[in-house]
């Protein structure tokens, strides 16, 4: 609903989301509260739009047909990281449908890689991890892909374990737009992508990165590791063992630069 | 290697084969296989472990802190034993074997923890149906829920007592299974006040209940000495980590090995050099190695190791109600170690009650609230750490390379420790019980029981990768061999 003056608002599913001109309609459902689960989106980065978890559908229309059925027409379906939020759209996210593309994305995910929970040091923070027991995935579904990834452990202080990335490409972007190092990059194309390191020889340890870079501390899941760190936080006191991943959706808002 | 007693038969075409699978009431996949005559005169006896995990080299090239919660899976009832065993080499790795008191504690509490809730799940859920009605009593009613039905107390407290135990693992280490309280150099959280009072409040009833099931399996032993005093009897050299004065200890220790009649063969060595003291020997049809001690040689150099070898071994336990008890035991066999199977059972009952009396001292010490968990000193690239598990003397060592990574991996498994004397026993009961008699499911019971009082982990036991002697044969529709490969304990490949 738009009032005119300088708030206007969307509804997301139920709700009415007041946003400021220019936001995604991610930004602004997490500002106001409402958790779209996702990946690949990160509130200090450009958006992505890659890993179409955040997908929603906008301005679905149900219809009367001539014999008195009703029948609703899906809305266009958009990566809500990458749509700027209009006025007096209406967003579904958190259906049925969407709901089942989401955990069927995860269970691609957790068979694409080889992402063994029990013995990850990001168990318990691992934002895939987070996701799959948000949605409610009980399996993998699909079969193991079982992807032959190696560990890249050359520089002194990170470790890159390839076998858990799921091309988020959080990392490249960390590295391109705060860290100005351009330390990560994805190569390849269809089942080939894979991360690669910016150095003659491929390897981490030749690049610039540093430990203290936003690009060694961004990694939703277990692949850029702080070398020599390990399980140092008990069961039960681990970000995701206080309170889901979709609790409290505020801390993931873009925030509000100081005037 | 040395071929013992009815180990091959001469002529096994032309016997009979019996097959005991699965070997039923152990933890792991294992079977047992008996060639007999036509008059049923057994002429070879094997247990096979057919399972084959292979942790050994899917360690190498993970990160060493890593190693200790990916290493613990290996077993679902002792991954305790395992966590801190690859804990303590890891130890070694970051300079840090020198633990805080309070890192110490923290690790015995959770290892006495689960010392205690697997002995008890072995003697309550996995043994006394057979001790209580009998081998060959009626195998419907021969498992837990039967004993429960018969003895509802002794079932009560079999339960309670594993349950105190995983409480105890579970408050150290944040899971009752698979926690990660253990890290190189320390660990992860120490008590907090209330943790400590939650576990207190059931120590002294623990310590009670342990009491009773020594007084059970001795009054057993007792009523029917006959049995119990020969059944499986492996006279054989016992060998166990002993504290410092020759106690007993189950965290840390150096090795001490006595020969049948209880004569010292080697005492307080460093299990720093154990891959000299002990040779790790394999046969083509096991993939469960069969270790000795090197200067013995594979004939004479195979030992037991649990509970039987640590209660004979050691001169004393720490805790006053399980030493009374470990007098009693020593008496019993008259100044002569004893060597029957079923003997396993009364020992480990005797560890029982000193887990349950460890626990319930450390508890009480101020050092398990302490906050200096970590300690930590010069980088080293070797790390050998032993412990004692239920099932008894426990090996880790790996080489981690300057780049953190794991390069190397070796496990002797409790069990694996056990492999020769458990051969022994069931050839000896098969020899003794069904050599020469009709066979029917209560004899057979006889070759697993005897199996069970080593309380065998067969899963955790089997992670030796291209090491098994193996003969691959390309036979022709007539039978006619074509071609043959084999490949040599030394890895050759041969045709």
């Amino acid at each position: 609903m738009s009032n005119g003056q300088d708030t206007k608002s969307f509804f997301l599913d139920e709700d009415e989301i007041p946003f400021e001109e220019g936001q995604t309609i991610i930004q602004a459902a997490l500002t106001a509260g409402k958790y779209i689960p996702h990946l690949c989106y990160h509130p200090e980065f450009k958006p992505h739009g890659s890993c179409k978890l955040c997908t929603v559908r906008i301005d679905s229309r149900t219809i009367t047909t001539e014999d008195g059925q009703t029948v609703k027409i899906p809305g266009r379906a958009a990566a809500s990281c990458t749509t700027p939020a209009q006025a007096d759209q209406h967003v579904e996210s958190n259906t049925p449908e969407l709901l089942d593309l989401r955990r069927t994305l995860v269970q691609m995910l957790l068979v694409e890689g080889n992402h063994f929970c029990p013995s990850c040091e990001k168990s318990g923070k691992c934002m895939l991890q987070g996701l799959a027991y948000d949605l409610g995935v009980m399996d993998p579904h699909f079969p193991q892909y079982f992807s032959k990834r190696e560990v890249d452990a050359s520089h002194p202080d990170v470790l890159l374990d390839f076998n858990r990335c799921i091309l988020c490409e959080l990392c490249v972007r960390a590295s391109a737009e705060v860290d100005k190092k351009n330390v990560f990059s994805l190569s390849g194309r269809g089942v080939t992508k894979h991360l690669i390191c910016n150095s003659e020889s491929g390897l981490l340890g030749d690049t610039n990165l540093a430990a203290t870079d936003k690009a060694a501390n961004v990694c939703p899941v277990g692949v850029i590791l702080h070398k020599r760190h390990g399980f140092e936080v008990p069961y039960g006191q681990r970000r995701f063992d206080t309170a889901p991943i979709s609790d409290n959706p505020v801390q993931y808002a873009p925030v509000k630069e100081q005037v | 290697m040395y071929q013992f007693e009815l180990e091959t038969a001469k002529s096994p075409d032309t016997l009979r084969r019996i097959v005991i699978e699965p070997v039923s009431r152990v933890e792991g996949h294992g079977k047992v296989t008996i060639l007999l005559d036509d008059d049923n005169k057994v002429h070879q006896v094997r247990l096979h472990i057919v399972e084959f995990r292979g942790f050994e080299k899917f360690i190498e090239g993970r990160p060493y802190w890593e190693v200790p919660v990916l290493v613990q899976r290996l077993c679902g009832i002792c991954p305790v034993s395992h966590h801190l065993a690859a804990s303590k080499a890891m130890d070694m790795i970051v300079g840090g074997a020198q633990l805080t008191p309070t890192a110490e504690k923290i690790r015995r509490l959770m290892h006495y923890g689960q010392m205690l809730q697997s002995h008890a799940l072995h003697f309550f859920h996995l043994s006394s149906p057979d001790l209580l009605f009998g081998f060959d009593s009626d195998v419907a009613k021969r498992n837990i829920v039967g004993v429960a039905a018969a003895n509802p107390d002794v079932a009560k407290k079999g339960v309670l007592l594993r349950k105190f135990g995983q409480e105890v693992i579970r408050v150290t280490s944040g899971k009752r299974v698979h926690g990660t309280g253990s890290v190189p150099g320390g660990v992860n959280k120490a008590l907090t006040p209330e943790e400590r009072d939650y576990l207190l409040k059931d120590a002294d009833q623990m310590v009670a209940w342990s009491r009773d099931a020594v007084r059970i399996i001795k009054q057993l032993h007792r009523q029917n000495a006959a049995l119990y005093d020969s059944f499986g009897l492996v006279p054989s050299t016992m060998m166990s980590l002993v504290g410092p004065g020759g106690e007993l200890d189950f965290y840390h220790g150096a090795l001490r090995a006595k020969d049948k009649d209880g004569e010292a063969i080697f005492d307080q060595v460093s299990y720093q050099g154990y891959n000299t003291l002990l040779t790790e020997g394999v046969k083509s049809w096991s993939y469960m190695k069969f270790p000795y001690i090197t200067a013995l040689g594979d004939e004479n150099g195979w030992y037991k190791v649990g509970p039987l070898a640590r209660i004979q071994n050691c001169d004393s336990i720490p805790t006053p109600l399980a030493e009374e008890e470990r007098k009693e035991f020593e008496a019993y066999g008259n100044g002569k170690p004893q060597h029957a199977s079923l003997a396993f059972h009364w020992a480990r009952m005797i560890e029982m009650l000193c887990a349950a009396e460890t626990i319930k001292s450390l508890l009480v010490d101020d050092d398990m609230l302490g906050r200096d968990l970590v300690a930590s000193g010069p980088r080293r690239s070797e790390g050998i750490g032993v412990i004692e598990a239920p099932r008894g003397t426990l090996f880790h060592h790996y080489r981690v390379d300057d780049d953190d990574l794991v390069t190397y991996a070796n496990l002797i498994v409790s069990t694996t420790n056990n492999n020769t004397a458990m051969n022994v026993a069931v050839r000896e009961v098969a020899k003794k019980y069904l050599s020469g008699r009709e066979l029917t499911e209560g004899l057979l019971n006889h070759i697993e029981v005897a199996i069970r009082c080593f309380d065998p982990c067969l899963s955790c036991a089997t992670h030796a990768l291209g090491k098994m002697p193996l003969e691959v044969s390309l036979v022709d529709a007539g039978g006619t061999v074509i071609h043959r490969l084999t490949k040599g304990e030394d890895g050759e490949i041969r045709s």
